[in-house]
C-alpha cells in the first residue's frame, strides 16, 4: 500500500485508507471463504460503530487478560515461557467462545526476554509472584523527584541513560553512555565511543543482543498464534497500536502514584512541562505501533479516574495533554480506543469535548454509569463496556444475561456501541462468559 | 483554629512543617503536636468523604504527618502509650502485589487510633491465619486488585473458619473490582470502596 501522498490526505481520507487496509490485510490467506467473510463482517461492524452507525449487530469484544489460560488449564507462567502452550490455550479459548475480536498473543510477553534483561519494573509468574498470578507492576519512583529538568530537556536521553538502567538490571552499564548528540566532529568523537569499550557497557549490549534474538523467536511464535485464529475463525484484533495519556506515562512507571501525586502539589509547572514533551512522543508511538494495517490505538486510562484527583485537577493536569494525543492520532487517521478504567462519573462533561470530532473515538467504560454515558456521549462517540467482572466470576448465567440485555437496551439502540466486560478479565466462570457473548450476539441484532 | 491544624488541613506542606518546628522550639510537647496532627487528619478525612479532597490530598497529608512525626518522635517521652481503639490485621492477598490502596487504608486506620499489623503483599493464606492467632485482632482487612484475588480472599476467610478463628473477627475486603457480589462470594462481613469506608467499618465493629 503506497503512502506517497499521505501528507496530502486529510484526516477522514487517512481514516478510510487505514480501514481499507484493515479490511483486506496484505499477505493474509484465509483458511476458508467463510472465515474471510466473517472477518470482513467483523471489521465492518467495528467501522460502523466507530462512525456511530448501526452495524449488523452489536460487536462483542471482551477485554481479555489471563483468563484463556485458566480456561485451558495452562498457568500464566506457561503462557509466558512455553509458546506451544500459549498457542494451545488461545486457540481453545477462541474456538470455544468465538467473540468478535482476538485476544492477541504478544501482550502476555516473553518471560525469557525479561529474564535476560533483568526486568525490575514488573514481577511476573514464576519470577516474584506465583505461577498462577498475572504479571504486575512494581510501583516505585524510578524517575526521581529532582530529575524533571533532565527529562524535559531530552526525554530519549533520559530514558537511555537514567531510566532504562534502573528498570533493567542488564542495562545498568548504559548510565555510562554519552548522549548521541555528542557526535559532532572527528577530533571529538573519542568521548562518545570510548565508554562503549568499558566491560560493563559491552556486557549490557551483549545482553541486549541476546534479548533481541529471544524476542525474534517469541514474536514469530506469538504472531503465528494470532494469524491462525484470524485466518480460521475470522477474528480481527480490536486494536493495532498502543499509547498513553502523558499523565499516566509519568505516573504509572516513572514517578509512581505516590510520586506524581506529590509532584502535583510540589512542582506543578515541571509536571505540566514534562507532559507537554510527551504529547508528540505519545502521538508518534500510537501511530507507529498501529502501522498501516490497523487504525485503532489502545490507550488505557489510569490515574485520572474518579477519586484520583479533583475535577479541577483533571481539567488542569490530566485532560489537556490527553486530548492533544487523541487529536494527533485522529489527524493521522487513527482511532483512539480509550480504556477508561475505574469510574468516570465526574469526568463525563469534560471528556465529551466538542473539540474532538464526532465519530472518531472509542471509549470503553468500567464502573461508570452507562445511562449517563449514553446521554452525554451517544451522539458523539462510540462507547461500550461495563459488564462487571465480579459478576462474570461470582454471578450466575441468568444474571449476566439480564445485565447484558439491560445495557444493550439502555445504550445500543442507536448503534455506536460495543459490548464488553468492564475490567480486564483474568478469572471467570465459563458459563458466565458464554452468557455474555451469546446474549450479546443474539440480543444485539439490529432489525 | 490552631495554625498547625489549619496548615495541614489546607494542604500547606511547607507551612505545616515550619509551624511544627516552631511549636517544638516554643515548648509544645511532642504529644500535643501529634494530637493536632490527628485533629487535622480527621478534618482531611471528612473533606475526603464530602468529595472535596481526593487520594492526592490523603497522600500529601500522610507525607506531612510522616515529616512531622520524624521531627517530634525523638522528643516523645518514653513509655507513653497512645490508647488504641482496636487491633486490625491487613494485607494484600496471595498472588497480588498491589498495595497503594491498602497503604492508604493502613495509614488512615492508624491515624484514627487503631493498632494495625500490615502483612504486606502476596500474603499466603496461612500467614493471615497465623497473624490472627498471634495478634488477636478484632478486624481483618483483605485487599486485592486483580480478578484473580477473589479466590484467595475466599480461601483466606475459609482458612480462618477452619482454624476456628472466624467467629472472633470481622472481615472487610476492598479493591478496585470488589463489590457486594464478591463480598457474598468470599463470605466477608463487608466491603469498602475506599479508606474512609474502612475506618467507618472498623469503628462500627470495635465500639
Amino acid at each position: 500500500m503506497t503512502r506517497e501522498n499521505w501528507k496530502q490526505l486529510c484526516a477522514a481520507e487517512r481514516f478510510e485508507a487505514h480501514f481499507k487496509a484493515f479490511m483486506s490485510p496484505e499477505g493474509v490467506q484465509f483458511a476458508t471463504p467463510a472465515a474471510e467473510r466473517a472477518y470482513q463482517d467483523r471489521v465492518q461492524m467495528l467501522k460502523d460503530v466507530v462512525q456511530l452507525k448501526k452495524p449488523k449487530r452489536v460487536p462483542v469484544c471482551p477485554i481479555i487478560g489471563f483468563y484463556p489460560f485458566a480456561y485451558a488449564g495452562v498457568t500464566p507462567e506457561e503462557a509466558m515461557y512455553d509458546y506451544d502452550k500459549l498457542g494451545l490455550a488461545l486457540k481453545k479459548f477462541h474456538a470455544d467462545f468465538v467473540p468478535d475480536s482476538l485476544a492477541i498473543a504478544p501482550v502476555y510477553g516473553s518471560g525469557k526476554v525479561f529474564d535476560i534483561l533483568g526486568y525490575k519494573l514488573y514481577r511476573w509468574p514464576g519470577r516474584g509472584v506465583p505461577p498462577t498470578a498475572p504479571y504486575q507492576c512494581v510501583e516505585a519512583e524510578y524517575m526521581h523527584a529532582d530529575e524533571y529538568d533532565e527529562f524535559i530537556n531530552d526525554p530519549s536521553g533520559y530514558f537511555t541513560r537514567f531510566y532504562l538502567p534502573r528498570v533493567f538490571a542488564a542495562l545498568e552499564g548504559w548510565q555510562m553512555l554519552a548522549p548521541v548528540t555528542d557526535v559532532l566532529e572527528l577530533p571529538f568523537f573519542g568521548p562518545y565511543i570510548v565508554p562503549i569499550g568499558i566491560p560493563k557497557v559491552q556486557e549490557s549490549f551483549q545482553k541486549l543482543l541476546e534479548a533481541g534474538r529471544a524476542a525474534m523467536e517469541w514474536i514469530q511464535a506469538a504472531s503465528a498464534v494470532d494469524a491462525a485464529t484470524l485466518t480460521t475463525l475470522g477474528l480481527p484484533s480490536v486494536f493495532g497500536g498502543f499509547t498513553k495519556a502523558p499523565f499516566d506515562t509519568l505516573g504509572d512507571t516513572l514517578r509512581g502514584t505516590h510520586g506524581i501525586m506529590l509532584d502535583k502539589f510540589r512542582q506543578p509547572q515541571k509536571l505540566l512541562a514534562a507532559m507537554e514533551k510527551l504529547v508528540p512522543i505519545g502521538i508518534d508511538l500510537g501511530v507507529r505501533s498501529a502501522g498501516p494495517q490497523h487504525p485503532v490505538v489502545f490507550m488505557p486510562l489510569h490515574k485520572g479516574a474518579d477519586g484520583f484527583m479533583s475535577d479541577d485537577d483533571f481539567k488542569t493536569f490530566y485532560w489537556p495533554t490527553l486530548k492533544a494525543v487523541i487529536l494527533g492520532l485522529i489527524e493521522q487517521g487513527n482511532v483512539p480506543y480509550l480504556f477508561v478504567e475505574g469510574s468516570y462519573n465526574h469526568r463525563l462533561d469534560v471528556i465529551a469535548d466538542s473539540g474532538i470530532p464526532r465519530g472518531t473515538t472509542i471509549w470503553m467504560f468500567d464502573q461508570t454509569d452507562m445511562k449517563e454515558v449514553k446521554k452525554k456521549f451517544g451522539s458523539w462517540a462510540c462507547f461500550g463496556g461495563n459488564v462487571p467482572v465480579s459478576m462474570l466470576k461470582a454471578g450466575k448465567p441468568q444474571q449476566v444475561k439480564d445485565y447484558v440485555k439491560r445495557v444493550i437496551d439502555d445504550c445500543a439502540q442507536d448503534g455506536g456501541f460495543i459490548l464488553a466486560n468492564g475490567a480486564v478479565l483474568d478469572d471467570a466462570e465459563p458459563a458466565n462468559l458464554h452468557a455474555m457473548i451469546d446474549t450479546g450476539k443474539e440480543y444485539g441484532v439490529y432489525r | 483554629m490552631n495554625p498547625l491544624v489549619e496548615a495541614i488541613s489546607e494542604m500547606r506542606e511547607d507551612d505545616a512543617v515550619r509551624i511544627a518546628n516552631e511549636m517544638l522550639d516554643q515548648g509544645t510537647s511532642a504529644l500535643d503536636i501529634l494530637d493536632h496532627c490527628r485533629e487535622a487528619m480527621a478534618m482531611v478525612g471528612k473533606r475526603y468523604e464530602a468529595g472535596q479532597y481526593f487520594v492526592p490530598e490523603l497522600i500529601l497529608a500522610g507525607e506531612m504527618l510522616r515529616r512531622i512525626s520524624d521531627i517530634v518522635k525523638p522528643r516523645l517521652a518514653e513509655g507513653v502509650a497512645v490508647k488504641k481503639l482496636g487491633k486490625i490485621v491487613i494485607g494484600t492477598v496471595q498472588g497480588d502485589i498491589h498495595d497503594i490502596g491498602k497503604n492508604i487504608v493502613t495509614f488512615m486506620l492508624d491515624v484514627n487510633g487503631f493498632d494495625v499489623k500490615d502483612l504486606g503483599v502476596d500474603v499466603p493464606v496461612q500467614k493471615f491465619v497465623e497473624a490472627v492467632k498471634e495478634f488477636r485482632p478484632q478486624v481483618v482487612g483483605l485487599s486485592g486488585f486483580l480478578t484473580l484475588a477473589y479466590d484467595p480472599m475466599k480461601n483466606t476467610i475459609q482458612a480462618l473458619k477452619d482454624a476456628g478463628l472466624r467467629e472472633g473477627v470481622k472481615v472487610m475486603i476492598g479493591g478496585g473490582q470488589v463489590d457486594e457480589q464478591i463480598r457474598e462470594y468470599a463470605n466477608a462481613d463487608a466491603f469498602g470502596k475506599d479508606a474512609m469506608a474502612a475506618v467507618a467499618l472498623a469503628r462500627s465493629w470495635t465500639t
